[in-house]
C-alpha cells in the first residue's frame, strides 16, 4: 500500500480518479451495462424492431424451451464446447511440454503454431470449407490415397459437419493455449524437478505431482477462457456451412443471429441471449466453485 | 533464488540413461515437426490454391506445388471484388480502433491502479466480469441504439465503444502500471505536478511498451472483427475485407484459387506484422494470464 504525504494529497487524488475514469464509466453504463438490461427487457416482447415492442411476459422463453430447433442448437453448441475445449487444451499442453525441453528451433516452432492465431478467421475458415472439399478437397484427396474408398462428405452431411468445424477450432485455437502453457510451465521451479530426480521418482510421476498441481493457475485460466470463447463460436458456423447442413452446425449464437438480424424476431433473439448468458454465467460459477479443489496458486 | 548446483548428488547417468533421454528429445523433435506441418498444412495449402489455374485445382491427387503458378489470379481476385475500397475501409476502422485502444485503456487503467479511492477494486472487478457477457446479449440494444442516432453502415458504431476502453486491455494495462512503484508518483506530486502530469510525464513514458501490446491487439481485433461489420455495415460500399470475402463467397462459390487468393491477401498483412511484433504478441498474451 502506498504511503500519502497528507490528506490533502489523498483528497486530491479521489477527484482525480472521477476525471481518468469518466470514459470507462459512462461506456461501462451506455455499452454494457445498459444494453444488458435492456435486452432481459426486450425478451419479454415481441419486436421487429419498427413497430412498438408487444408485451408476452415469458412467452418468448415458453415457445425457446418447446421448440425442439432450439434443442438441437443447444445440443450442437455444447458438442462443440465439449469437443473443441479438451481436445485444444490437451494438444496445447503436450506440444508445450515438448517445447519445454531446451529443443533448437523453439522460436520457429513457437511461431509456427501461433501463425493460425492471428490469421482471419473469416479468411481461414473459406480456407478449410476448400480442404473439406467432398470432390477436390486436399483431406478427401489425401484420405482415397490411403486407400479410403467412402470419405465422408465434410461439410455435407449432417454426421460429419459439426466435427469439421471442431477441426478446424482447434487448429486455430491450438496456438493460443500453448503459448500460454508454455509460459507457465517456464515458470515451474527446476528444483522441484531435480529434487524429485533425486527422490527417484520417474517421468510420469514427475508429470502428475509437480507439472500438473504447478500449471494448474494457467489450465484454470486456459480452461476457463475456452469454455467461454467457444459457447460463443459463430464465425466458422457461417461460413463453414451456414449452420447447415439441416441445422446440424446451427450454434447458439449462430442461431441468435439469425433471429434477429435476418428475421427481425428482437424479443425471441433476446431470450435466447439471455439464455447463453444464463449458461456461461452457471458454467462459469461451477468452475470457479471447483477450481479450489485442483488448482493451486502459489 | 539459490539453484543448486547441477552436479551436486546427481545420480550416476549412465550410458543407458543417455541413450533413453536422446530417444525422448528426438521423438519430441519429430512430434514437434509433424505438428508444425499439420498447423502450417492449411496456409500453405492457400496459397499454393491461390496460384493454381481452374485446370489444376481439379486435377486428382491434386498437385503439392502449382505447376504453372498464376500471379495473375492475385489481380483477377482484387478486380473482382472492390477489394481497394474494402481494403480501405478496413484501414480506417484500424487506424481509429489504434487510436481509440490507445488513448482510453491507459487512462482508465490508471485510475484502477495508481490512484486509491473508496471501492476501487470492486468497480474494477465489475468491469472485468463483464468479459464474461457474451456479445449477442449486448448485441440487440446496441443496435436499437446506433439505428436511433443514425450510425448503421457507418463505422462509428466499430469504432465509438473503443474510445470508452474495453475490460481485457484495462486489466493488460493495469497489469502493467502496478508493476511501476508509487515512489515515482508520490515524487511527482510532492513536486507539485498534478495527476494527468504525473500520468503523462511520468507514467505514460514507462509503459510504452505495454500501450503498444494494446496497439497491436486493436489492430488485430479491427482487422480480423466479423460479427461486428457484418451486423452494422448494410452497404457493400463500407465493407471491410472480412465481410467483402464472404461476399466474394457468395459471388464465385467454385473459383477457389481466386478465393483463396483473396484470402491470402487478407492473411499476410497480419501475418506480417505478427513476425514484426512477435515478442509483443507473446508477451500480451501471457501478462493477461498472470494471477
Amino acid at each position: 500500500m502506498a504511503f500519502h504525504p497528507n490528506v490533502r494529497l489523498r483528497r486530491r487524488e479521489i477527484g482525480a480518479a472521477y476525471g481518468f475514469l469518466l470514459p470507462n464509466l459512462i461506456g461501462f453504463a451506455v455499452f454494457t451495462f445498459f444494453p444488458v438490461l435492456a435486452a432481459l427487457a426486450i425478451s419479454f416482447t415481441d419486436w421487429d424492431l419498427l413497430q412498438a415492442p408487444r408485451w408476452v411476459g415469458l412467452g418468448n422463453y415458453r415457445t425457446l424451451f418447446t421448440d425442439p430447433l432450439f434443442g438441437q442448437v443447444l445440443k450442437n453448441t455444447a458438442l462443440y464446447v465439449l469437443g473443441t475445449v479438451p481436445l485444444q487444451m490437451a494438444l496445447a499442453l503436450g506440444v508445450a511440454l515438448a517445447l519445454n525441453q531446451r529443443i533448437p528451433g523453439q522460436l520457429f516452432f513457437r511461431t509456427a503454431y501461433f501463425m493460425p492465431v492471428v490469421a482471419s478467421t473469416v479468411a481461414v475458415a473459406l480456407v478449410w470449407r476448400w480442404i473439406f472439399n467432398y470432390d477436390f478437397g486436399l483431406l478427401n484427396s489425401f484420405l482415397y490415397m490411403i486407400g479410403v474408398q467412402d470419405p465422408p462428405n465434410w461439410l455435407g452431411s449432417t454426421r460429419w459437419a459439426l466435427t469439421s468445424i471442431i477441426i478446424m477450432s482447434v487448429w486455430q485455437q491450438v496456438g493460443y493455449s500453448m503459448v500460454l502453457f508454455l509460459a507457465g510451465l517456464q515458470g515451474v521451479p527446476q528444483q522441484l524437478y531435480e529434487a524429485a530426480e533425486i527422490d527417484g521418482a520417474g517421468p510420469t510421476a514427475r508429470f502428475v505431482f509437480i507439472t500438473l498441481p504447478m500449471l494448474s493457475a494457467t489450465t484454470f485460466f486456459v480452461l476457463v477462457i475456452g469454455v467461454i470463447n467457444s459457447f460463443q463460436v459463430f464465425d466458422q458456423a457461417l461460413i463453414m456451412t451456414q449452420g447447415g447442413p439441416a441445422n446440424a452446425t446451427n450454434t447458439i449464437v449462430f442461431h441468435i443471429y439469425r433471429n434477429a438480424f435476418q428475421f427481425f424476431k428482437m424479443g425471441y433473439a433476446s431470450a435466447m441471449a439471455w439464455v447463453l448468458f444464463a449458461i456461461i454465467f452457471v458454467v462459469t460459477l461451477l468452475q470457479f466453485r471447483y477450481q479450489r479443489r485442483w488448482v493451486n496458486y502459489d | 533464488m539459490a539453484t543448486t548446483p547441477r552436479t551436486l548428488q546427481r545420480p550416476a547417468t549412465g550410458p543407458a540413461k543417455r541413450t533413453r533421454k536422446g530417444t525422448q528429445v528426438w521423438v519430441s523433435r519429430l512430434l514437434l515437426i509433424l505438428f508444425s506441418v499439420a498447423l502450417l498444412l492449411p496456409l500453405y495449402w492457400m496459397i499454393a490454391t491461390a496460384l493454381k489455374t481452374d485446370q489444376e485445382l481439379a486435377v486428382f491427387p491434386p498437385t503439392l506445388f502449382p505447376q504453372n503458378p498464376q500471379w495473375s489470379n492475385f489481380r483477377e481476385a482484387v478486380e473482382y471484388i472492390p477489394f481497394f475500397r474494402f481494403l480501405r475501409n478496413t484501414l480506417s476502422v484500424t487506424a481509429l480502433t489504434i487510436v481509440g485502444a490507445v488513448v482510453s485503456n491507459p487512462l482508465i487503467a490508471y485510475g484502477f491502479s495508481r490512484l486509491e479511492w473508496p471501492g476501487r477494486d470492486k468497480v474494477f472487478m465489475l468491469v472485468l466480469a463483464s468479459v464474461f457477457i457474451p456479445f449477442p446479449v449486448v448485441i440487440i440494444a446496441l443496435f436499437d441504439i446506433f439505428a436511433k442516432l443514425g450510425w448503421i453502415n457507418t463505422f462509428l458504431p466499430l469504432v465509438v465503444p473503443i474510445f470508452f476502453g474495453s475490460a481485457f486491455w484495462i486489466f493488460l494495462m493495469r497489469q502493467f502500471l502496478m508493476q511501476i512503484p508509487m515512489d515515482i508518483s508520490d515524487a511527482g506530486r510532492i513536486d507539485g505536478a498534478n495527476e494527468f502530469q504525473v500520468f503523462s510525464q511520468l507514467i505514460l513514458p514507462l509503459t510504452l511498451p505495454a500501450v503498444g501490446v494494446i496497439g497491436i491487439f486493436a489492430a488485430l481485433h479491427a482487422w480480423n472483427d466479423f460479427i461486428g461489420p457484418l451486423i452494422y455495415l448494410q452497404d457493400e460500399s463500407r465493407y471491410t475485407l472480412a465481410i467483402g470475402l464472404t461476399f466474394f463467397r457468395s459471388q464465385y462459390d467454385v473459383q477457389f484459387n481466386l478465393l483463396m487468393a483473396a484470402s491470402t491477401l487478407v492473411v499476410l498483412p497480419v501475418v506480417v506484422i505478427f513476425l514484426l511484433f512477435q515478442r509483443a504478441f507473446l508477451e500480451g498474451i501471457t501478462l493477461g494470464s498472470i494471477k
